[in-house]
């Protein structure tokens, strides 16, 4: 029986490090190849030695797909490719593939320069590596091989952000990487279409969650920002370049325009500029207000937000700063923290999800003293507030999802076990289809069911069509007849007699004939009368003819009668009939011999 | 299937595809050279043509005043109600933006409700050009309608071209703005080699084909048919992404439309002589007009001017575009990276702007205004070169520079769209100062290319318009200038009905698992098997899948039916048909083992015959035929099931 296996390298129970090896009919895909921001060590990596213990992967894997710029999800796609060996093809979207080479150098910087790790991958390698990318646009169905298509789907998130649709033949797997059922102020929701895959692999960061309409969550946001600036206070929002921070910065640019505020708003890292500078280039990616109105007002083009210098961080008075990463793990956004954490009056506002063990993580759950490097602790006075900006579906968004897709089973990935847990529930209920959830280095493995392709013989398909009529009747299926040819990896279907034809071969005709002896003081004339009456009273449905030489045809059957002079009562039938009428032939020996019945006249 | 040919015109093919029940119409493009019969749509008052009498028929009966100025468009596709009902069309599939201007005369108010199929950049800018188009009538003072020269009394009497026009009542106004958002509200995105499933019965998607922004071919295809639509191709580098030539490989029958329209022309000596002639007059005080589209050509005449302009020396000379959708136009240009080719694609990682325009714009270098009207005036210096539509310049902001540098010597108007004849364009403008410079720049394939693009991809057949299969009249000793295919192109025109030939023999069907693992294949030459099916057909959606008979339930057990006479056999479908032959030995051998001792056998003609003398049966064995003789029920479903073991069933 084929099957799928599915085996998360990373993102098994767990969000960070996304990286799942897929095998689909003798195709082995992997699906993302991130990092995880919870390690500094061998497990901020997937552990691709499941794959081979002895050095490159090119031979083992058919092609690498990545679903969105995200470093959970293509963090470690150079360390693969460059220094474990990788050399097949790596599918992304074009934004994707502009925007995730500065990401990850962004990354190599902060690991490398700035924290002195060696044995990391460098520069050259980040350009090696992104040089084996091939671009996908949206629904264009790429043939990795003869066998193996791929095809995106938009998926919201952040710019570029696709789901990936994995066919062979006619088993198929979905990947839906980080989406977004609902449409937010830079980008549209992601859709697919009723694909109906044998697998949807599905990611379930807010399983558990319904959130409120986002308009809310905005007000809320605005309140918060305007309250702390109006009392003096300095706001933090720990984002990551691109993505949530384009959607902030315009929430924030129409809300500073509304207001007349003049509190600065910066805006950390060289990124940023660049980083609008793609969202205006790839701007066929963002949600349908913002395209239709680019050519007047281009939403990217900020008025009230400056680039952050570092020395702004001290200035006094109140001020607004997006400031990279997200997580606050690194980087400027945890300098600047560092900086305003003692003070009561300025407020840090988390708009996304933390993973475990990053500082984001720690203050949203609570803490209030936090181990710093050299033993230094860092007491937490400024307001936390965390609210959930990031693109991920909620947990009506994922049901949204199976409803649309209608997939045979659905696994989940990218996500915490205890919330997964509740979710699959749910889905078997709603939906009683089987749901996994394997952990990082654990197989799932679904059984599918291909049906056979063959090529049927238009002749006999349209004759079919027209016996059985426009609608088919429940209660008396008809059956089509037809020999299967098996000739050089084709299958053919066509009707017995052409088959015959087509393989040179000739028919070969089986007859019988059988004597049937009768009493019966008639003439052989009335006999064979009798006979017909007898039959067509019996026979019902069938065709049967009383021909002027002497012979009843019942179908193809040959019923005749004769007699001896010496004893003309005892009548002689002689039936005669062909294999194809076989059954009827043989009951009607039996019926014959039984005699004919009395009341026939 | 059966090709319907809605126009005759090369390159503005609209052409109906009936294929396995499906109506897909391909392309719609609408054929503006009828402007060219009219005056110029002058935007402010024009002396030149304000002065003209009205047209009086020679005996002074007819008085038509000047509503023949009245521009009309020529609709080709004149008369397709004769030819099919527009309101039966399923599907219309667009290859580029020139190709579906015609689009609001298919889906308005003729009962369609279709699907249109193009890719992004084909529907913005289509939108773009169709906008414009709107514009360009709309801003010119409204003209009664004029009808009666359509009368054929009158028109047999009109002088020129437009005495011999035919099917002018068909020529229809322009649409307006509500038309066109209706119609392009019918439009579905579609990208490159996308697979679009019409209906379950067809597979349609199209293919890069490196004339224009989003530009495609189609493939139109079942699981065993092929037709791909090949229109407006190009195989230069210029900024699209470069042509999907492969995918066009193993087709059935293949539509070749939209060729280069100047053969003898080649692009890059154009594009060499468009920048040195505008060097020329610029340099000698002179001003250059550049009658264009909107969108296409002029974004390769900009990049050319970007890098040719420091070296040639233009000084401050200041580009203009001027058209309703000029600003959108470039500001669309540079958002369809996906769609333009890999040199430009790798600009946006880093990220630039794909087309250098936008450098020129930064740089003051280009300006962009909506019409001559507004801030142009007064910020327009001189000399400078503008871009500026209608490429027939009868209507749009090109007539009124026509007339204000007509004039001088030291002007020069190049006009590089292939789509008019520049002579007749300029006729009404006569007598000019100005030079008048030709340089069409057609990147559209040419018949060098084609033969060879045909010889690599193989279609069995190569349906063409008809002027493609013979050398152009103008230049009738050449002959490298046609199509020369083996077997020849089947050649349509305008209003024929092609029956494409080729005969579908399978379809696709799919058997459900349980029936697969239901077959018993037996081997009957090396190599190929054979399995009987008995199956019951669904079919849903234009698919078919064979399922497992149903097993009949079982008899509910009723006593009353203790009647002698059984219930006769179901009308079964009939036995498998048989083959091969009963050899005598192994039989006879078989015979024996079922006890079946005393045989006698007699050699006949053709075969034997074997008397079984204990059972008092008979059997006839012949190379085609086995007739088996017994009166004996039970012996004879014996010796039927014997004989059947040395036989193929099919």
């Amino acid at each position: 029986m084929p099957d799928i296996k599915v085996t998360p390298l990373g993102a098994g129970q767990d969000v960070g490090r996304s990286c799942i090896l897929v095998s689909v009919g003798g195709k082995n895909i992997m699906l993302d190849c991130g990092m995880h921001m919870g390690y500094n060590d061998d497990r901020r990596f997937p552990d691709f030695s499941y794959i081979t213990q002895n050095g490159r992967l090119t031979e083992f894997l058919d092609c690498v797909i990545i679903s969105h710029f995200h470093l959970d999800h293509c963090g470690a796609l150079p360390y693969m490719s460059e220094m474990v060996g990788y050399d097949g093809p790596i599918y992304m979207t074009h934004p994707t593939k502009a925007i995730c080479p500065i990401l990850l150098e962004d990354f190599r910087k902060i690991t490398v320069d700035r924290k002195g790790e060696t044995n990391f991958f460098t520069s050259q390698m980040i350009k090696d590596c992104m040089k084996k990318v091939v671009p996908i646009n949206l629904h264009q169905t790429v043939q990795v091989d003869d066998e193996l298509e791929i095809k995106a789907y938009y998926a919201g998130h952040v710019l570029g952000a696709a789901m990936v649709q994995i066919k062979v033949g006619s088993e198929s797997v979905i990947y839906t990487g980080d989406y977004n059922m609902t449409p937010d102020r830079h980008l549209g929701a992601a859709w697919i279409d009723k694909c109906r895959p044998d697998i949807l692999i599905t990611e379930s960061t807010y399983a558990t969650t319904i959130r409120d309409s986002k308009r809310c969550r905005e007000r809320d946001f605005l309140k918060k920002v305007h309250e702390t600036v109006e009392r003096g206070g300095k706001v933090l929002i720990p984002v990551f370049a691109l993505g949530r921070a384009q959607e902030l910065c315009i929430l924030l640019e129409t809300f500073w325009e509304r207001m007349n505020h003049k509190a600065p708003i910066y805006f950390s890292t060289g990124l940023t500029e660049k980083a609008n500078h793609y969202y205006k280039l790839f701007i066929t990616w963002t949600n349908q207000k913002i395209r239709k109105t680019f050519v007047q007002r281009n939403m990217f083009e900020f008025k009230h937000i400056k680039p952050f210098d570092r020395s702004y961080a001290d200035n006094p008075g109140p001020m607004v700063v997006f400031a990279a990463p997200g997580m606050l793990h690194a980087g400027q956004s945890l300098q600047i923290f560092k900086k305003w954490a003692g003070n009561e009056k300025n407020m840090v506002i988390m708009p996304g999800y933390c993973v475990q063990g990053t500082i984001g993580h720690k203050i949203l759950n609570g803490q209030k003293k936090l181990e710093m490097e050299g033993r230094a602790t860092l007491e937490v006075k400024l307001q936390v507030e965390y609210m959930s900006f990031s693109a991920h579906a909620d947990a009506k968004g994922i049901m949204q999802l199976i409803r649309m897709a209608e997939p045979r089973n659905i696994l989940l990935v990218h996500g915490e076990a205890k919330k997964m847990e509740f979710l699959k529930d749910k889905i078997e209920q709603e939906f009683s289809v089987s749901c996994f959830m394997p952990a990082n280095g654990e197989t799932a493995t679904v059984e599918t069911n291909p049906s056979v392709p063959v090529d049927i013989s238009l002749n006999l398909l349209k004759r079919e069509m027209a016996l059985g009529g426009p609608l088919p009747d429940p209660k008396k299926p008809r059956t089509l007849h037809g020999t299967l040819i098996m000739k050089d990896n084709s299958l053919r279907l066509l009707s017995p007699e052409k088959a015959l034809k087509e393989l040179g071969l000739s028919e070969h005709q089986l007859r019988f004939t059988c004597h049937v002896q009768l009493q019966d003081p008639h003439s052989d004339a009335d006999t064979l009368t009798r006979i017909y009456t007898h039959l067509k009273s019996i026979l019902k449905g069938y065709t049967i003819q009383h021909l002027p030489d002497s012979t009843v045809m019942v179908e193809s059957i040959v019923v005749k009668v004769s007699s001896t002079a010496e004893e003309p009562n005892l009548k002689i039938i002689l039936l005669s009939w062909s294999y194809q009428d076989e059954e009827l032939g043989s009951f009607m020996s039996t019926l014959l011999k039984k005699g004919l019945p009395v009341g026939l006249c | 299937m059966k090709l319907y040919c809605l126009s005759g015109h090369p390159t503005l093919p609209c052409n109906v595809l009936k294929f396995k029940s499906t109506t897909i119409m391909l392309d719609c493009g609408l054929d503006t050279t009828s402007a060219l019969h009219f005056l110029p749509l002058p935007l402010v008052h024009s002396q030149l043509f304000s002065k003209l009498p009205g047209w009086v028929s020679k005996d002074g009966a007819i008085n038509l005043d000047k509503a023949i100025c009245l521009l009309y468009l020529h609709v080709e596709l004149s008369s397709p109600q004769e030819l099919l009902d527009l309101s039966t069309i399923d599907v219309i599939l667009i290859s580029n933006y020139h190709c579906m201007m015609a689009l609001p005369y298919i889906t308005e108010n003729t009962g369609f409700t279709g699907t249109v199929y193009a890719t992004e950049p084909t529907l913005q800018i289509g939108r773009l050009l169709m906008e414009e188009l709107v514009a360009f009538m709309e801003r010119v003072p409204k003209a009664q309608s004029a009808t009666c020269w359509k009368n054929k009394e009158i028109q047999r009497l009109l002088p020129g071209p437009l005495k011999d026009a035919v099917d002018v009542w068909a020529w229809k106004r322009c649409y307006g703005t509500q038309e066109v958002n209706s119609a392009l509200s019918k439009v579905q995105l579609v990208g490159y080699s996308q697979k679009v499933e019409l209906f379950g019965a067809v597979q349609v998607t199209p293919l890069s084909s490196g004339y224009s922004l989003g530009s495609s071919n189609w493939i139109i295809q079942s699981h065993h048919e092929k037709v791909s639509y090949v229109s407006g191709s190009s195989l230069l580098t210029t900024h699209p992404q470069p042509m999907d030539q492969t995918s066009l490989k193993n087709s059935d029958v293949l539509i070749l439309t939209g060729l280069t329209q100047i053969p003898t022309a080649n692009p890059d000596g154009m594009l060499g002589e468009f920048c040195s002639n505008l060097a020329m007059t610029i340099r000698a005080g002179g001003n250059v007009l550049v009658p264009c589209y909107s969108s296409g050509v002029i974004y390769d005449l900009l990049e050319c001017l970007y890098q040719f302009m420091d070296s040639a020396n233009l000084g401050s000379a200041p580009f203009y575009f001027i058209s309703p959708v000029a600003n959108s136009s470039l500001e669309f240009s540079q958002i369809f990276a996906e769609w333009l080719c890999q040199n430009k694609q790798s600009k946006v990682y880093l990220p630039e702007p794909p087309f250098p325009h936008a450098e020129l714009i930064q740089t003051n270098k280009l300006k962009h205004y909506p019409s001559i009207h507004g801030d142009f005036s007064s910020e327009f210096r001189q000399p400078c070169v503008v871009f500026t539509g209608h490429p027939s310049l009868r209507f749009g902001d090109v007539v009124h520079f026509m007339e204000l540098w007509g004039k001088s010597s030291l002007n020069t108007v190049i006009f590089t769209e292939p789509d008019f004849s520049y002579l007749d364009a300029l006729a009404p403008y006569q007598p000019l100062a100005m030079k008048c410079v030709y340089c069409p720049i057609d990147t559209r394939l040419n018949f060098h290319q084609v033969t060879k693009l045909l010889k690599e991809v193989q279609p069995v057949h190569v349906v063409c318009p008809e002027p493609y299969t013979q050398p152009p009249p103008s230049q009738s000793h050449r002959s490298d200038l046609m199509l020369e295919l083996q077997p020849a192109p089947m050649p349509y025109r305008r209003c024929a009905v092609l029956s494409l030939p080729f005969r579908r023999r399978y379809e696709r069907i799919h058997l459900l698992p349980e029936l697969a693992k239901s077959l018993v294949p037996s081997e009957i030459k090396p190599g190929i098997s054979v399995a009987t099916v008995s199956a019951v057909l669904q079919s849903k959606d234009n698919k078919h899948v064979l399922q497992p008979v149903p097993k009949a339930a079982p008899a509910p057990p009723s006593k009353k039916r203790k009647r002698v006479i059984e219930e006769p056999p179901e009308l079964l479908a009939p036995k498998p048909l048989l083959s091969g032959a009963v050899p005598l030995e192994p039989f006879l051998a078989t015979l024996h083992k079922h006890g079946i001792m005393e045989v006698k056998v007699e050699e006949t003609a053709d075969g034997h015959i074997l008397h079984l003398q204990a059972e008092d049966a008979l059997i006839q064995l012949e190379e085609d035929g086995t007739h088996i003789v017994s009166d004996s029920e039970p012996l004879r479903a014996t010796l039927r099931d014997l004989v059947l073991r040395f036989l193929q069933k099919l």
